[in-house]
């Protein structure tokens, strides 16, 4: 009889409790952001596609040297570069990453000896044809001075 | 003669309109209610505060096809929906909101919203029974086992209330507990009921209030985790509206029921500014509840609904009763 009703009085308080926690929370701010309107910065250490680097005078800073192809263990990089007449160093002129066959391993951007490409913190690739996948980073890179 | 009958289709047209725009606004309130509860903004695009979803809601449900389907009971399965919304309806003609507004008020008020509130049953059986669905099969024996199970204790605690009120008159339990708070059926202590145990009697008609209208914890009825969407999984279009509508309409109605015969329907607690608005201040701060503790409490087993009525309530309400009446026959 007592543990009939002591039963009752226990399970009576521990709603009463959990009817206390909601209360609280209700007051609480929001934690969810609402994506399209809203969106978050993301961390340091977020691997996106690759994106080339450029320097002050805003030229990519990649040497054409093929380290990053050739690190690429599924191929996904192809580049191309030329040497213009009386310059010392080669020049970039197609970048083209394959990102439908990128695992985002990071073996390019670790093979990089002069902090050419970083990863980029671009999450918003949704698409329903398959050639958006394959960026001309070089293209972005003049986007993105424009 | 034709006077009474156009009052009664006006109250009846005010009660549908108002028992639709509550369905519709329960719904805005229920889902930024939960929102906050788990620290989301809930529905903000449409309007200020999402206060257009409903409308928007309303206008999707009607433009979509009832479907009926292939081997179900026709007019079984159309009878449904209407059958559980026109109770709630029925119930607000004689449901007294102030001194002056009621449709009509009756001697037997109490009886016929319990009348009309027992049919509530019948149209989830009907649609579960005629869907030809085994969920919602299952799902609407679930539902009249629940029903069954919490009418009695509810059925027994209303019995306590009339019996120190004397009347099953909405109106005259109203004014007995309208001369303070203290007179109010909660508080045991002035008026005609001595009864210390009044607040518990609350809370067990309060429970049972939620029980039956199917409401969390106890909405075994359309468990989704395992009966899909129980009883109305056959449902679209405005038959799954009519059911929605027809479940806010019966908690404003429980809640109605509660203020009226427990918290002193539209008397207000120190003389303050007397009118209408008590009742639907008191109303809608139950509704609240019944959101605040939909969104605090995971759905209990089939087993543990039914032994909270037959183990506890039950029991319960029937001391309680007893214990009513050893008090009204020594004062």
């Amino acid at each position: 009889m007592v543990a009939y009703f002591s039963e009752i009085y226990n399970g009576l308080i521990s709603l009463f409790i959990g009817m206390g926690i909601t209360f609280k929370e209700f007051f609480k701010p929001t934690v969810t952001v609402s994506y399209p309107y809203e969106t978050l910065t993301m961390c340091e250490r977020y691997r996106g596609h690759i994106e080339l680097i450029e320097n002050e005078d805003g030229n990519p800073n990649c040497i054409v040297c093929g380290l990053c192809q050739r690190a690429c263990p599924s191929g996904c990089i192809s580049l191309a570069g030329e040497k213009p007449e009386g310059e010392k160093k080669k020049v970039l002129t197609k970048y083209i990453l394959d990102f439908t066959r990128c695992s985002l391993c990071g073996s390019c951007v670790e093979s990089c000896n002069f902090n050419a490409i970083e990863y980029s913190k671009e999450y918003n690739l949704a698409s329903t044809r398959k050639e958006d996948f394959i960026f001309d980073l070089l293209a972005r890179l003049e986007d993105r001075n424009k | 003669m034709s006077l009474t009958l156009l009052n009664v289709i006006v109250a009846v047209v005010i009660a549908i309109a108002f028992a639709a725009a509550n369905a519709a606004y329960l719904v805005w309130a229920e889902r930024r209610g939960a929102a906050r509860i788990q620290r989301r903004p809930g529905p903000n695009i449409n309007g200020p505060f999402g206060l257009l979803q409903p409308p928007l809601d309303g206008i999707k449900l009607m433009a979509k096809q009832l479907l009926i389907p292939g081997g179900a009971d026709k007019v079984l399965f159309i009878a449904a929906p209407v059958l559980a919304m026109f109770p709630a309806i029925m119930s607000f003609v004689t449901i007294p909101f102030s001194d002056s507004i009621v449709a009509k008020n009756m001697n037997v008020g109490i009886l016929m919203i319990f009348a009309f509130a027992s049919m509530g049953g019948m149209s989830l059986l009907f649609a579960g029974w005629s869907s030809r669905n085994k969920y919602a099969m299952m799902s609407s024996v679930r539902a009249v086992s629940q029903a069954v199970a919490y009418e009695i204790p509810m059925l027994i605690t209303t019995i306590t209330v009339v019996m120190i009120a004397g009347s099953m008159d909405l109106m005259e339990i109203v004014h007995q507990q309208s001369a303070s708070i203290l007179h109010w059926n909660i508080f045991p202590l002035l008026g005609n009921s001595h009864n210390i145990l009044m607040p518990f009697s609350f809370l067990i008609f309060f429970t049972c209030t939620l029980a039956e209208t199917n409401r969390a914890p106890f909405d075994l009825g359309e468990a989704e985790s395992e009966l899909v969407a129980g009883f109305h999984t056959e449902y679209g279009s405005m038959g799954f509206g009519l059911f929605f509508m027809g479940e806010y309409a019966n908690i404003v109605i429980g809640s109605c029921m509660t203020v009226i015969l427990f918290l002193g329907g539209w008397s207000c607690p120190f003389g303050l500014f007397p009118g209408v608005w008590w009742f639907l201040l008191k109303l809608y701060l139950l509704i609240a509840t019944f959101i605040w503790i939909r969104w605090t409490f995971p759905r209990t087993t089939i087993y543990g609904l039914l032994n909270l009525s037959w183990k506890i309530l039950i029991p319960l309400s029937l001391f309680n009763l007893l214990f009513t009446a050893g008090l009204i026959k020594v004062f």
